[in-house]
């Protein structure tokens, strides 16, 4: 009786360890045969967003190549050395692009582009990816409407920190109700993004 | 052949599993503010539904029932994952147009549902197809739900196609009203309620007759 049982438990077991072992091998092969190209993907996305939020009449030089290489700051929420772009005009910064990650989106992180120039004014700001509600809290994308370009042309000296909110918190900002909270998030790492450069303005635009 | 005609009839419209089962309302009901959402999220769900049946069935002989649920899940969540990533990887268009409904998918039980009432008891070929036949209902019904609150919510229909085909396909949009303030009742989750209600309530009309 207990040998039948012991044999039936062991079995159950065995089956399920061994889907899980051909589960978790399936998931890595398909991780690792397409990481390079979801990279690939990624980056391409980016670097069409570059010339969004910095318009290319702006510079000269090559963007991509030209990056300095920042460490961990709250204000810009990357947790690993991150590479902050930076359009020249004959051989003068004239705008930094910083990529920024908002943590508190409604489901999970944001991350955005914002284009700063050198009088401290955002150029533009562009959602590279999120995993907002589809439908409710995608109007941050640039493709299903404007809201994103609220920021254009908004600086931290014709606006004080209140300001910098959406209009239900009292500030400045649109939104779409019932996805706030994407719009907050969005609005706050932006803000701090603009700190940051004030923060850092000697060393993000020595030429 | 009359089998594979009865599981289609099922899925369409005996079963559909938007408005008979109403299994998976909860990523149904959040994402059908629009024509085009509806039917994004309708393919990528028939998508995963039929290669979610179409792979339990041959395997299910080896799936003790005490466990089957824990393993079916664990499938189901690795394929959807998997197609994810590929997604990602090598068909970029689609996957701006698809790719954030994906993750909602594996929290959709309908999947769930088919596998463990079709999938675990039925050959291969049929569980596939009845995968399919019931994910292409379902995006029947979320279309129609996106219609209906798309037209009241904004006055529009097949807005955002332009995401899918292209620029050159922004003009297919229709606009029903200049100057539409718009009714935020119906894009709302409340109007997602009250639309597949009458929805619901159409078909049983039309059953009644």
């Amino acid at each position: 009786m207990f040998k039948d049982h012991f044999r039936k438990v062991s079995i159950t077991a065995s089956t399920m360890i061994i889907f899980s072992l051909v589960a978790s091998a399936a998931l890595s092969i398909s991780y690792f045969l397409t990481k390079t190209p979801i990279e690939e993907s990624d980056a391409r996305a980016k670097r069409m967003f570059l010339n969004q939020v910095v318009p290319s009449n702006l510079y000269d030089n090559n963007l991509v190549k030209d990056t300095i290489s920042v460490e961990p700051n709250p204000l810009i929420g990357n947790k690993k050395n991150i590479d902050i772009y930076r359009a020249k005009k004959n051989n003068q910064v004239v705008a930094v692009i910083i990529e920024t990650i908002a943590p508190d989106g409604y489901s999970g992180e944001i991350k955005t582009l914002v284009g700063v120039s050198q009088k401290d004014k955002i150029l533009g700001v562009r959602v590279i990816t999120h995993k907002e509600t589809p439908g409710l809290g995608d109007y941050i994308e640039v493709d299903k409407s404007h809201w994103i370009k609220n920021f254009d042309l908004k600086s931290l000296d014709e606006m004080g920190e209140k300001e910098w909110a959406v209009k239900k918190d009292g500030g400045d900002f649109d939104y779409v109700s019932g996805a706030t909270i994407t719009a907050r998030a969005v609005v706050k790492s932006t803000y701090k993004s603009l700190l940051y450069v004030k923060e850092n303005k000697k060393r993000l635009f020595a030429s | 052949m009359s089998d594979i005609k009865k599981i289609a009839l099922d899925g369409f419209w005996k079963q559909n599993p938007g408005v008979v089962q109403l299994l998976g309302l909860c990523p149904t009901l959040a994402v059908t503010t629009s024509v085009i959402n509806g039917l994004s999220l309708g393919i990528a769900t028939a998508i995963v539904m039929a290669l979610s049946n179409g792979s339990i069935s041959p395997i299910r002989k080896f799936v003790p029932t005490e466990i089957r649920v824990p393993v079916f899940i664990l499938i189901i969540a690795a394929l959807v994952t998997i197609i994810d990533f590929s997604i990602h990887a090598f068909i970029e268009p689609l996957y701006k147009a698809l790719g954030i409904f994906i993750p909602l998918i594996v929290t959709n039980c309908i999947v769930l549902a088919r596998v463990e009432s079709f999938a675990a008891k039925n050959d291969t070929v049929p569980s596939f197809f009845d995968g399919l036949s019931m994910g292409l209902g379902l995006a029947m019904v979320l279309t129609l739900l996106g219609a209906l609150r798309e037209l009241f919510g904004k006055g529009t229909l097949l807005s955002g196609i332009d995401l899918i085909f292209g620029s050159s396909a922004s003009n297919l949009v229709i606009h029903f009203f200049s100057g539409y303030q718009g009714f935020l009742l119906a894009i709302l989750p409340p109007g997602a309620f009250i639309s597949l209600a009458c929805l619901i309530a159409l078909k049983n009309h039309i059953e009644a007759r």
